[in-house]
């Protein structure tokens, strides 16, 4: 039965596939080579996901060896939920990167160009499959490793310093959470999540397990790019070729995220994260702080690549602020958001992708008038931009609903308005692209750009059009997040 | 003073901690920043090899007339962070190699400057 191997074919089968596609000639072999194992990828995600949500966690043992000795796959519906996002957003941005890997990278680098992004893709996947926590340092670092190259791949030299920024945060931050992966494996001698929770109820608050969550905290806010610890995330993402920003912007923070409920909920436990080191408490200001500046921040940036960048930063705080509100209801408006966001944010990196193609620049004033030239795209990064926003009718929306309700359960009018408010902060960056996008002049040497590629655009507004249907249709995101809420709170 | 001694291993990994992250904030040149990280990682490889170690244990082989035995397996998952460690530290030579291409310098504020000229 081959059924039974999903769990570990899911990140198996890209790992393999990554070395073999930097075999691959100078064709056009590689993309499809990668985008082929990215839509298996994708459905091997659907089949796990549709198996955990009938039958419960699926536990795949490597080896055959038993649980707290042999490395473990455990797969339940949180991690299913997420592994259905990131392969889906990898097979789209796979499928549009074939115009955009011919503009932005050299021809004999384009199979190690899709090497390195499935060995991104393989590392993403199995931090959420893998039960064993040593495991998830080790996939860390394949994701990072893999990430550092594709983002110094851009054509800007700022790439290369943004990438190196990113290499020595992003290190500090995954050795912080080995530390904590020792401190924790010194004080109950096992590596396996649910073992390590047992176990930590068993043996209950020592110093060095106060000392571990200290570093976990840090080291996943770091990947997280939480406030303050989010400097190499803008240049990361506004320098890297476009197809990286789209899948890391969508992807890469979710995961870091996914981390942050694992290891909160699953090895800690709600009781030791939340009521007897009050994280909440150090979350919360964090959040508030990161939407407000970051949305602030946003507003004055000379291009749209790095607006966008600003934005995501505030986008996680609304995720980690559902997280601090410590109750049911805050971690299911956190789940949705992450949901709703990876597409939002896929798809209107996406429209940018779409414009360098023909503009070659995304400052503001070189996309005047694109709403003439390029009326398709145009549409979708408004729509896009609406669903940032959290206009009815669209996915973020729904994000914003289930937050500002999860606020108003605690009685936290103030923190609603806050919410309100920096969503309005979004109005006023969004609308900036969006009046150089309609109401000015083409430039001379832009009035005669055509729509992007047909390929391109069509999956650009497959993203957009999802953000559409989940704002109308909310049982998907919304009966997953409840399940994964549940999960995650047992 | 015994906290001191008896638990040197735990002190040596600390300083070298604070040592690596110290160079990580400190220094401008970027060849000298990642060895940096390079000396926070190997300080944390130090603390897992000695949580590994029991007093006057053997390798964990079964043999008559021996009872205490340390633990391998720190020192497996060490093995793999090391490789994760040359990894990184690779491409971050790479990188700097590259930046120091294409900035013809590898001081973080010489290029912080030729940046904000460009912009």
């Amino acid at each position: 039965m081959i059924g039974a191997h999903y769990p570990v074919l899911q990140v198996v089968i890209p790992l393999i596939a990554a070395p073999l596609c930097s075999l691959l000639p100078k064709t056009k072999l590689p993309w499809l080579f990668a985008t082929a194992i990215a839509w298996i990828c994708f459905a091997i995600a659907i089949v796990l996901l549709l198996q955990v949500y009938q039958y419960g966690p699926l536990s795949y043992e490597f080896g055959s060896w038993p649980a707290p000795w042999g490395i473990q796959y455990y797969i339940d519906i949180v991690g299913a939920f997420v592994l259905v996002i990131v392969s889906a957003v990898a097979s789209i941005a796979l499928l549009a990167s074939r115009c955009l890997v011919e503009t932005d990278i050299a021809p004999h680098k384009h199979a190690l160009f899709y090497t390195a992004f499935l060995l991104c893709f393989t590392g993403l996947l199995g931090i959420v499959a893998t039960g064993d926590a040593f495991n998830v340092f080790v996939f860390l670092e394949i994701s990072s490793l893999s990430s550092y190259a594709l983002i110094a791949m851009g054509d800007n030299r700022k790439a290369l310093t943004a990438s190196y920024e990113y290499l020595i945060m992003g290190t500090i931050g995954a050795t912080f959470i080995l530390i904590g992966i020792g401190l924790l494996y010194s004080q109950t001698g096992t590596l396996n999540m649910l073992d390590l929770r047992e176990r930590m109820h068993a043996i209950g608050g020592f110093r060095s397990v106060h000392a571990a969550f200290a570093f976990f905290t840090v080291g996943i806010s770091l990947k997280l790019a939480l406030f303050p610890l989010h400097h190499w995330l803008p240049n990361a993402y506004a320098y890297a070729p476009s197809v990286v920003s789209t899948f890391l912007a969508a992807t890469a923070t979710k995961v870091a995220l996914y981390l942050m409920y694992r290891v909160f909920y699953t090895i800690f436990g709600f009781e030791f994260s939340f009521d007897l080191l009050n994280l909440g408490l150090i979350l919360l200001p964090l959040s508030i702080i990161a939407v407000v500046i970051s949305s602030f921040t946003a507003i004055f940036q000379p291009g749209v690549k790095r607006l966008l960048a600003y934005s995501s930063l505030g986008q996680i705080g609304y995720m980690t602020l559902g997280l601090s509100l410590a109750s049911k209801a805050g971690l299911i408006a956190s789940i949705i958001h992450l949901f709703n966001h990876a597409f939002i944010k896929g798809g209107l990196f996406m429209c940018m992708a779409c414009m360098l193609t023909r503009m070659k620049s995304t400052r503001y004033a070189d996309l005047a008038g694109a709403g003439r030239t390029m009326p398709w795209t145009s549409a979708a990064f408004v729509i896009g931009g609406l669903a940032l926003i959290g206009i009815p009718l669209t996915s973020g929306f729904i994000s914003k609903w289930y937050l500002v309700l999860a606020t108003l359960e605690k009685d936290w009018w103030w923190l609603a308005i806050i919410i309100v408010f920096t969503s309005l902060l979004a109005v006023v960056y969004v609308w900036r692209v969006v009046e150089q996008l309609y109401f000015r002049e083409p430039h001379a040497d832009c009035a005669y750009v055509k729509e992007a590629p047909p390929l391109l655009l069509a999956c650009t507004w497959i993203m957009i059009l999802s953000t559409v249907y989940f704002g109308i249709d909310t049982r998907f995101p919304v009966t997953m997040a409840t399940a994964a809420a549940e999960a995650l709170l047992q | 003073m015994s906290i001191f001694f008896d638990l040197y291993a735990y002190w040596v990994s600390i300083l070298l901690m604070l040592a690596g992250l110290y160079i990580v904030i400190d220094h401008t040149n970027l060849f000298k920043k990642l060895i940096g990280v390079n000396i926070f990682q190997t300080s944390v490889f130090i603390f897992f090899i000695s949580m590994g170690k029991v007093d006057g244990g053997t390798a964990p082989i079964l043999e008559e007339g021996y009872r205490v035995f340390s633990n391998p397996l720190p020192h497996v998952l060490i093995l793999t962070a090391i490789v994760v460690s040359i990894a990184t530290t690779a491409v971050g030579l790479a990188l700097v190699v590259n930046i120091n291409q294409r900035f013809k310098s590898i001081d973080e504020q010489e290029i912080e400057k030729l940046e904000l000229e460009e912009e």
